[in-house]
């Protein structure tokens, strides 16, 4: 899997992207959200409030109970605020 | 129909001439400009720096002109996105639409930028003298994008 911090998260994992190999019992994004806690308290922190996370799987807007399998692209990032 | 995501500047009269060049079809040019204010909830800004998810971005983009080539009769569009360091007074987004009548083209461009403003991946860093801060979606954005899910489709034909 190759997943993609933004904005905040990218600041508080102290990294753009990474690219993992998420164990077998993780199928969804709240899954891959909890594995992904574990790999520091930078990621810990970043993806401690899923409330004030938006997640994109494969560049579609996605939600906790998505589906993730091993060659998805999953973005997370804060509420957009362009324009 | 053109979507661009760039760091560079834009010439709004330029791009506007570009869309219409040899367009004898074209009743009305509906326009909206971003710019970088100076103020934010207070506090002076110096500058900001837009962040994106590149190739999302575009497919965001192209949705969202996708669905309003789908509610108005339009015979242009145009998007464009900077990123990057911005300082106040720069130019952030422009959105263009065009069509045979004045109601397609203002009503699409509201939207166009509406929508834009919940669904693109951007992202606001801001440069203040309290030091810099991620701007936050605001509920009132999210509001004016619900506005336009009931607004029937191809209204102003």
């Amino acid at each position: 899997m190759r997943i993609l911090y933004f904005a905040f998260l990218r600041q508080r994992t102290g990294m753009g992207e990474e690219t993992v190999e998420a164990p077998a019992n993780v199928h969804d994004v709240a899954g891959l959200v909890e594995w992904l806690k574990t790999r520091g308290p930078g990621h810990a922190e970043a993806l401690r409030d899923t409330s004030a996370i938006r997640v994109a799987v494969n560049q579609e807007f996605a939600g906790l109970d998505t589906a993730v399998a091993a060659n998805d692209e999953i973005a997370f990032f804060p509420p957009v605020t362009g324009g | 129909m053109a979507i661009k995501v760039q760091r560079e500047d834009f010439d709004v009269g330029a791009e506007i001439a570009g869309l219409t060049a040899g367009r004898t079809d074209i009743g009305g040019v509906a326009t909206f400009l971003g710019l970088v204010r100076d103020i934010a909830g207070g506090d002076h800004v110096k500058a900001m720096t837009l962040e994106h998810y590149p190739g999302m971005t575009e497919k965001m983009l192209a949705d969202i002109e996708a669905e309003a080539r789908g509610r108005w009769p339009l015979d242009e569009t145009l998007i464009i996105h900077r990123y990057g360091r911005l300082e106040p007074g720069d130019h952030i987004v422009l959105v263009v639409t065009a069509s045979a009548h004045r109601k397609a083209a203002l009503e699409s461009c509201e939207f166009l930028i509406d929508w834009l403003k919940t669904k693109a991946p951007f992202w606001k860093l801001e440069e203040t003298g309290q030091g810099e801060h991620w701007v936050e979606a605001r509920e009132s954005d999210d509001e004016a994008a619900a506005r336009w899910a009931e607004t029937p489709h191809k209204a102003a034909e």
